[in-house]
């Protein structure tokens, strides 16, 4: 039957969607295409008369299905809490800040910076420091920049403390597995897909001589 | 200048409704235009605006505290209605009043204000919570000139589609009319409880300006405010008990943020509750936990990420008392004294005896769980829907949670960490299953085995939300049969048009079980491969739902004509991206103005179909969205509302209303 076709054919899809392929992580294709700030035109919309398919043109590459706005039905709130936890660097239905001349139809919710796939925040603790920053990874384009950014907003801390020698410090990261790396190790892109917060230490901590805290 | 004697003392007696008098037939002119039934006050359906269900605060009710004299003026004007104006029995006025004051439900009051112009008006005078579950569907003014002694407000704004970017920035729902107009008219307003809608820092500052004796403001789901606008608060509502931020959108620079925490007055505090974790910014630690130590009264207390264990013990120190606790990141951030150890943390949730709501948990650590053992046992509701846990993380933890009766997860604890739920939490109202990825092709872990084995443990479950990737009729059915107390089915297959994943079947029979055996159900949320069938069913069946979610799903225009002809209760109706068109949307025009609102988006309607309705519906308001000039007779969203105050004038240039 037609029907039982297509339901084997979605599944098909969803086969595609999960097939391993070459390459390291987080250097896939695009994140997203830019999708229309709502789902499907009209000429879509046809398919959805009495045939059960995606909605989305076939040829749409299979493991990057035009996605679309607000489906699944989680709150931006919820999703932006997961994006480094996500192992894909794609963001879900994003809100796409897509500006038309009379400012119409900016399709957002407000926390279009965080939910939207356009950032990549992680939080930065110093040991010392009396409380955590966040920072966007998307902002940086290499590890230069993101010492620089990290020097700037830190070193008021141990201002105090006389001249501050950055090379005293050392950053370091953890990843998804949870394991502790120094910062500068791996490309950058693949340093942004599995880093899950950074932690700036002491030098002399860095260099592992003990666990005991100043 | 008030002609009543002297108040007779408020009788004590439980705040529940009375049933409603049987009405007395009028020949006089009604009060509303018939069909719609007190549209400025309706009983308060679908979701409590708190968090947590366990939550959901009653508010003040019957009149508490001082008795509001009566006040003779609003007699006729915001009713409606022409007549002869007869003057009033100030006796029986006062007599009702005092009776009145018991009612508390609103849709008692609704029918009760329907009875005579004396009973409206009494009820008017005595209505102390006003709820308004469509900020448009009347003008302030009106509702302060009917109610004269409103002490909390509800309001709610946009469209839930909104929480999912389906509603473009700007739409609307800005709560400065309505605070302009609350503020002369109460000056004694107590509570304030805000959903979906803009709140700017300068209508914040207005709250305690306008209300002296303010003392709960709740904002859910809320936008436009920063730390500016909550240092008002603080400092401003000297009475304050209740400080609720829920889920609202936070998007503040770090370099611009106030230390709001600080402004709180100096001496000691009549806090019951403070709840900031949506508000994501740092804070000034030290000041919050010599807030906590001088609020004898905090009972709840949730807080942001930045605030690591060690400082969540401090905390708990302050505030042995506490009966809700958000934990915080639940991480270790270690400062000299090195991290804390698991055992003393524990030391410190053993001390809290009241315990019996946490949450939080927002970038958890694992290891810190076994801490929490001691205080599971007396928790009813848990929520670790932003902790990422496997189910060996999970599976002790809830182990230990037998009078659990409502649970917030992800679905990384998968199909197993729900077979654990089953077993061990007898006593589950509710459970909500949230996706670690929300897209529509990741892995998913929970799936029809995690649902079945949850229906054969919980079988009170009353509400249950679920995300997943693979669902069977034959789990969707089992819950049906075995959890026949169900009020509220959101069934979240995130595959589009995802069928049943043995049988290849559509998904009609289990959701057509569900209305069919269910038959309490007043919220659903249909999912995965649907055909008309389904929702004939759900006409068939569903009489007493409210709330329906549709998408992606059915084949034709029948599929509304079944909801519309067969859902008689129904309040709110959601749609998007199905084959429906002008033909669907015209078979409700019977039923629209018993609605609170028709959402639709990615359909098939046409301008001139919308446009009929609106001019065959003068009291319905329809928006039109449309977000391509191309195609100049579709309509990519559609939003129709029943409204006593005609088409709004701040409507932003891309909604046409018809």
């Amino acid at each position: 039957m037609a029907a039982a076709m297509s339901y084997v054919h979605a599944d098909v899809e969803n086969l595609k969607a999960t097939e391993l392929r070459l390459g390291l992580p987080g250097v896939e294709e695009s994140d997203k295409m830019p999708s229309p700030p709502s789902t499907p035109r009209a000429g879509t919309k046809r398919a959805l008369a009495g045939e059960h398919r995606e909605v989305e043109p076939k040829a749409a590459p299979p493991a990057a299905k035009a996605q679309v706005v607000g489906w699944p039905p989680v709150r931006s709130y919820r999703k932006s809490c997961f994006q480094q936890a996500s192992s894909k660097t794609k963001e879900a239905a994003p809100a796409p800040v897509v500006v038309k001349q009379e400012e119409a139809a900016v399709a957002a919710a407000p926390p279009a910076a965080a939910a939207a796939g356009g950032s990549l925040y992680v939080k930065v603790s110093m040991d010392g420091a009396p409380y955590l920053r966040k920072i966007d990874l998307k902002m940086y384009k290499g590890y230069r920049e993101l010492r620089e950014a990290l020097e700037a907003m830190f070193l008021g801390f141990s201002g105090d403390a006389g001249s501050v020698n950055p090379s005293d410090f050392a950053v370091t990261y953890e990843d998804k597995d949870g394991d502790l790396m120094l910062v500068g190790d791996v490309p950058f892109g693949m340093f942004m897909s599995t880093c899950k917060r950074m932690r700036i230490m002491k030098g002399s901590e860095a260099r592992g001589l003990g666990s005991s805290k100043e | 200048a008030s002609l009543s004697p002297p108040p007779p003392r408020h009788m004590s007696a439980p705040p529940s409704s009375s049933p409603s008098p049987a009405p007395i037939p009028q020949p006089a002119a009604t009060l509303a235009p018939a069909g719609m039934r007190g549209a400025a006050a309706e009983d308060s359906s679908g979701s409590p605006p708190s968090r947590m269900s366990e939550d959901d605060d009653d508010g003040d009710g019957a009149g508490g505290g001082d008795r509001w004299a009566p006040d003779l003026r609003g007699c006729g004007n915001g009713g409606g209605g022409g007549g002869r104006w007869a003057p009033p029995d100030q006796v029986l006025e006062n007599v009702l009043e005092s009776v009145l004051e018991f009612l508390t439900a609103a849709r008692d009051r609704n029918a009760a204000s329907l009875v005579c112009r004396s009973w409206y008006r009494a009820e008017a005078q005595t209505r102390r919570e006003l709820f308004i579950g469509n900020c448009y569907a009347v003008s302030p003014r009106r509702a302060v000139e009917r109610f004269g002694g409103v002490r909390a407000v509800v309001l709610k704004g946009k469209p839930r589609f909104a929480d999912f970017s389906l509603v473009p920035h700007g739409w609307g729902a800005n709560v400065s009319p309505w605070v302009a107009a609350l503020g002369p008219a109460y000056p004694r307003l107590e509570r304030i409880c805000l959903k979906r809608m803009t709140v700017s820092d300068d209508e914040l500052a207005l709250i305690p300006k306008s209300f002296p004796l303010f003392k709960e403001l709740s904002l859910v789901c809320c936008d436009g405010f920063t730390t500016r606008g909550l240092a008002v608060i603080a400092e401003g509502c000297r009475h304050l008990r209740v400080l609720d931020l829920t889920e609202d959108y936070f998007h503040e620079e770090e370099s611009e943020v106030v230390d709001w925490i600080s402004k709180f007055p100096e001496c000691s505090t009549s806090l019951e509750s403070l709840v900031f974790d949506c508000v994501s910014v740092p804070f000034n630690f030290e000041a919050l936990e010599a807030l906590v130590a001088r609020s004898p009264a905090l009972r709840r207390l949730r807080v942001n990420d930045h605030v690591s264990i060690e400082q969540l013990r401090r905390l708990m120190a302050r505030a042995p008392h506490l009966t809700h606790l958000g934990t915080g990141s639940f991480r270790s951030e270690p400062g000299p004294g090195g991290a804390l150890s698991v055992s003393e943390l524990a030391t410190s949730f053993a001390a809290s005896r009241s315990l019996v709501c946490l949450s939080g948990f927002l970038d958890a650590n694992a290891a810190y769980l076994p801490a929490i053992y001691q205080v599971c046992a007396n928790l009813t509701s848990l929520n670790f829907s932003f902790a990422g846990l496997t189910d060996e993380e999970f599976i002790p933890v809830i182990r230990h949670c037998v009078n659990l009766r409502t649970l917030w997860v992800l679905d990384t604890v998968g199909d197993e960490g729900l077979r654990a739920v089953a077993e061990t939490c007898s006593n589950l109202r509710e459970l909500r299953v949230f996706p670690l990825d929300a897209t529509e092709d990741s892995e998913g872990s929970v799936s029809d085995i995690g649902l079945q084995a949850i229906s054969e443990g919980c079988r009170k479950l009353e509400s249950i939300l679920y995300f997943c990737q693979r669902m069977t009729n034959a789990a969707v059915i089992a819950m049906s049969e075995n959890c026949p107390d169900l009020l509220v089915f959101r069934l979240c297959i995130m595959g589009r048009h995802r069928p049943d994943r043995i049988t290849g079947a559509p998904m009609d029979e289990g959701f057509g079980a569900i209305v069919m055996n269910c038959k309490r159900l007043t919220r659903l949320s249909v999912s995965g491969l649907l055909t008309d069938k389904a929702f004939a069913y759900i006409g068939g069946h569903g009489k007493l739902i409210k709330t329906l979610s549709v998408a992606f799903a059915g084949n034709s225009d029948m599929s509304l004509q079944h909801v519309f002809e067969g859902c008689t209760r129904l309040q709110k109706l959601e749609v998007r991206d199905s084959p429906f068109g002008d033909k669907g949307l015209l078979s409700g025009l019977n039923y629209f103005y018993n609605m609170r609102f028709f959402w639709m988006n990615s359909c098939r309607l046409t301008v001139k179909g919308c446009g009929d309705v609106a001019q065959q519906m003068p009291n319905l308001v329809v928006e039109v969205m449309k977000e391509n000039e191309g195609e100049m007779d579709t309509v990519d969203k559609l939003y129709l509302y029943r409204s006593l105050a005609g088409p709004r004038e701040d409507a932003p240039s891309f909604v046409n209303i018809l």
